[in-house]
């Protein structure tokens, strides 16, 4: 998969169950493997700048849970919880993830996430898979309050990548 | 004749899986009406009402090539959907700079104790 400047994180959706977000840092992995695994770390990122992490719990060994919760700045708060499923200090995270505020049909469904760090000459591609139980829960994901109906443009999307950018 | 309101934007435009299949179709190249109708299986009467409302909303385009006209797929008028699928990837885009400022600061406080890896 090609990788973009480092500034910019690009998202493609590869099938229909899938949601690959990629972005390159400019530092060793092991640096961004801690800031991705140590709690302190990860409230002072998880955020996106849209609110506060209240909760950044984790307990890092295969079968360990984790769970963040933060508060969103118009008063929200959102919980994301899960286990770890595999871990390759360094290099490898997979993790499950329930979204705690999933609307119907989808409080419960998980997903699995795999974050892959690759490192090439001192710097780290970012890898990111969010493997769903079904294009419903992808789409959901994705589109977060719009209405049904129109997830089925993403297919067109897909195919159209190319000629959108 | 007015413009049906069901179809006034790219959304609903893509919404309907035959112009979606027409769209897919001119994703591989500009074709004439009859190639669309052989590729969708269609009538032509049908795969023309299909190609108006695209055109309507702009995700078509047509040119006059002799006694042919071509149609062409413009990927401008589908970018709503991209800002749509563009929103949750900014979220993450904003998320992945705040992880890069911790990790420059780490890498900073790294480098500063020299090397200790």
């Amino acid at each position: 998969m090609a990788v973009t400047n480092s500034q910019t994180a690009k998202l493609t959706l590869p099938t229909d169950e899938q949601i690959v977000i990629t972005r390159e840092f400019d530092a060793p992995r092991h640096l961004v493997y801690r800031a991705y695994t140590t709690p302190d770390l990860v409230k002072r990122w998880f955020h996106a700048k849209r609110g506060t992490v209240t909760v950044a719990e984790i307990d890092l060994r295969v079968g360990g849970a984790w769970r963040y919760v933060m508060v969103t700045d118009s008063g929200d708060e959102i919980g994301f919880h899960g286990e770890y499923r595999e871990l390759v200090p360094d290099e490898r995270i997979v993790a499950t993830e329930v979204y705690e505020g999933a609307p119907e049909p989808y409080p419960g469904e998980e997903v699995v996430n795999t974050v892959t760090l690759d490192e090439v000459d001192g710097r780290t591609i970012w890898t990111l898979v969010i493997q769903c139980p079904s294009k419903g829960v992808r789409d959901a994901i994705i589109d977060s309050g719009m209405e049904a109906g129109l997830q089925d443009a993403l297919d067109l999307l897909e195919e159209l990548a190319d000629s959108l950018r | 004749m007015a413009r049906a309101a069901t179809t006034a934007d790219a959304f609903n435009a893509v919404a309907e899986p035959r112009r979606r299949q027409i769209l897919d179709a001119l994703a591989g190249g500009e074709r004439p009406v009859n190639e669309l109708v052989r590729v969708l299986g269609l009538a032509q009467p049908q795969v023309s009402k299909h190609l108006r409302v695209l055109r309507e909303v702009g995700a078509v385009d047509v040119r006059e090539n002799g006694r042919q006209r071509l149609y062409r797929l413009d990927g401008r008028a589908l970018k709503p959907i991209h800002d749509w699928v563009k929103a949750y990837e900014r979220a993450w885009a904003d998320r992945l700079d705040e992880l890069d400022a911790v990790v420059q600061e780490l890498e900073n406080e790294e480098e500063g104790r020299g090397s200790d890896e």
